[in-house]
């Protein structure tokens, strides 16, 4: 009786010592895991930039522009008319570049291809380039976007 | 000569104190097999005296470097164009560590050709293909921290594949970036790996994969297993000290050799500042050792049934990473059947990396 009395506390004192010591260790952990994912940051890339200068694209010509945080394409087609694209690649995030000898978007890093609507046409890409509205107010080249659409 | 007695003397105090007589006396004793394949064995050897290399390289770097965006690019420029020498260490820094992944694939290759990995050695081999990863971790790692601009994209590529992966690949992605996209913060974060963590594991792995290779002495090829057991009067042991000894310090000068020529005749280059806001460069392509998954990526279609390409392909380059780390389970000497299968997946893998790896290069 005795003998299993005292099994008994030592199972009991092996469970709070042992349960102790792995949630000093939890404690320990926890705060490190944490530490090493970086604060997210909110995206507080405007919905709305100005993109260039009327006049300073030639027609089958683009240019890479800041929108929010990322890079973006303004593509002048060859009929004038202005198109605007998310410049990441939707294979593996490479900087795509307007070929006016293509006539379209290209991706350097494994050969992707999309056309001027951001389809994808060849190569690796999975999806399309995401696509922005583009205005012309006064001088400026304005690009936008609908969130959530 | 009172010179003589003093140093008698020192080794003697010493020797009280550590017992290096002792270690010594075991090092006398120590034999490994001699035969014709014995020389595939120095690759191993090689690949430490070039890990030496890098540390001594990499501290003298860090006396110069700084780890931000703004900063990076120039201070490395700052190392080779006005810091003495400046040019030479980085060199070798750059040349070594493309030399050391070269002698740890031939190493990995020798050992899996030789068949140096069965029973016991499961976990040298196991342990090495850590150190494989490790290695190519402190290549990716390092290629980043003169933030140029072909080294920018290879990391956008490189962190994209990781978040790639089912389940926790977003995460490990934003983990490896210190956020969603690469910036600064990726240089500072890829700086501690480069020099703190990835070093000290390194460490530790060679440690253990040392004292594996120690405990259970050096392999014999099955080949000459046989011929040895057949008639064992033809069997070889060479004094591990001096003989082996002063054969690997030959091949540790020859490629201290190889490497100086290469790093004062081919300087290594710096390229163009990172620009963010600029697109990938044409021509753009990785560090030769993850070419051919590079071309990999390249050719696998962007669908395959309801699979996006690259997540196929990365599912497929973890399960072959996976069966390759089991090989030593799949041929256990028991059966020739798994022999076999070692044997090919090697010489198919051999095949794979060299065509992939030169079409990389040779195709437009």
């Amino acid at each position: 009786m005795a003998n299993q009395d005292s099994h008994a506390r030592r199972r009991f004192m092996e469970i709070l010592l042992g349960g102790g010591f792995l949630a000093s260790l939890a404690s320990f952990i926890y705060p490190v895991l944490r530490y090493l994912v970086p604060p997210a940051v909110a995206d507080l890339g405007a919905d709305e930039v100005v993109a260039g200068k009327a006049g300073e694209i030639k027609a089958n010509g683009s240019k890479i522009f800041r929108f929010g945080t990322r890079p973006a394409l303004l593509i002048v087609t060859a009929d004038g008319e202005y198109r605007a694209l998310s410049a990441i690649c939707t294979h593996l995030a490479c900087t795509v570049q307007y070929r006016s000898d293509l006539r379209q978007v290209w991706c350097a890093c494994h050969n992707g291809m999309y056309d001027l609507n951001g389809r994808n046409v060849s190569g690796p890409p999975p999806r399309p380039l995401e696509q922005f509205q583009v205005h012309v107010r006064g001088e400026e080249i304005i690009v936008s976007r609908t969130r959530g659409a | 000569m009172p010179d003589v007695k003093l140093i008698a003397h020192i080794r003697g105090w010493v020797d009280e104190r550590f017992g290096l007589q002792e270690l010594a006396g075991s090092l006398k004793k120590k034999t490994v097999p001699h035969h014709k394949l014995s020389y595939w064995y120095f690759f191993g050897g090689i690949t430490l005296f070039l890990f030496g290399i890098q540390v001594c390289t990499g501290i003298l770097l860090l006396l110069y470097y700084r780890p931000s965006a703004g900063e990076a690019f120039e201070s490395v420029q700052y190392i080779m164009t006005r810091v003495q020498f400046g040019w030479l260490i980085r060199s070798i820094h750059s040349w070594a560590a493309n030399l050391m992944i070269l002698m740890v694939f031939l190493h990995m290759f020798s050992v899996l050709f030789l068949r140096a990995y069965r029973k016991p050695r499961e976990l040298t081999w196991i342990s090495g293909m850590i150190l494989l990863l490790l290695a190519l971790g402190f290549g990716f790692s390092g290629y980043l921290l003169p933030w140029n601009t072909l080294a920018f994209f290879a990391t956008k590529v490189g962190t994209e594949i990781a978040g790639q992966v089912p389940v926790a690949g977003h995460r490990m992605m934003v983990f490896l970036r210190g956020g969603e996209d690469v910036t600064g913060a990726t240089l500072t974060r890829f700086f501690g790996f480069h020099v703190a963590v990835l070093p000290g594991l390194t460490t530790l792995l060679i440690l253990l994969h040392l004292a594996l290779v120690q405990k259970l002495g050096i392999s014999v090829p099955p080949s000459v297993e046989t011929q040895w057991k057949q008639n064992p009067r033809i069997a070889r042991q060479m004094k591990f000290f001096p003989n082996f000894f002063l054969r690997e310090a030959i091949a540790w000068y020859l490629a201290l050799g190889v490497l100086a020529a290469m790093a004062a005749i081919y300087p290594w280059g710096l390229g163009t500042k990172a620009d963010p806001f600029s697109p990938a460069p044409a021509g753009i392509k990785p560090e030769w050792y993850f070419m051919f998954m590079f071309q990999t990526l390249k050719f696998i279609p962007s669908k395959v049934i309801f699979i996006d390409g690259e997540v196929l392909g990365i599912l497929l380059f973890g399960l072959a990473g996976g069966i390759w780390v089991l090989l030593p389970f799949i041929d256990n000497g028991v059966r020739r059947f798994g022999r076999r299968i070692v044997v090919g997946a090697g010489v198919f893998a051999v095949c794979y990396i060299v065509a992939l790896t030169i079409h990389g290069y040779v195709a437009k």
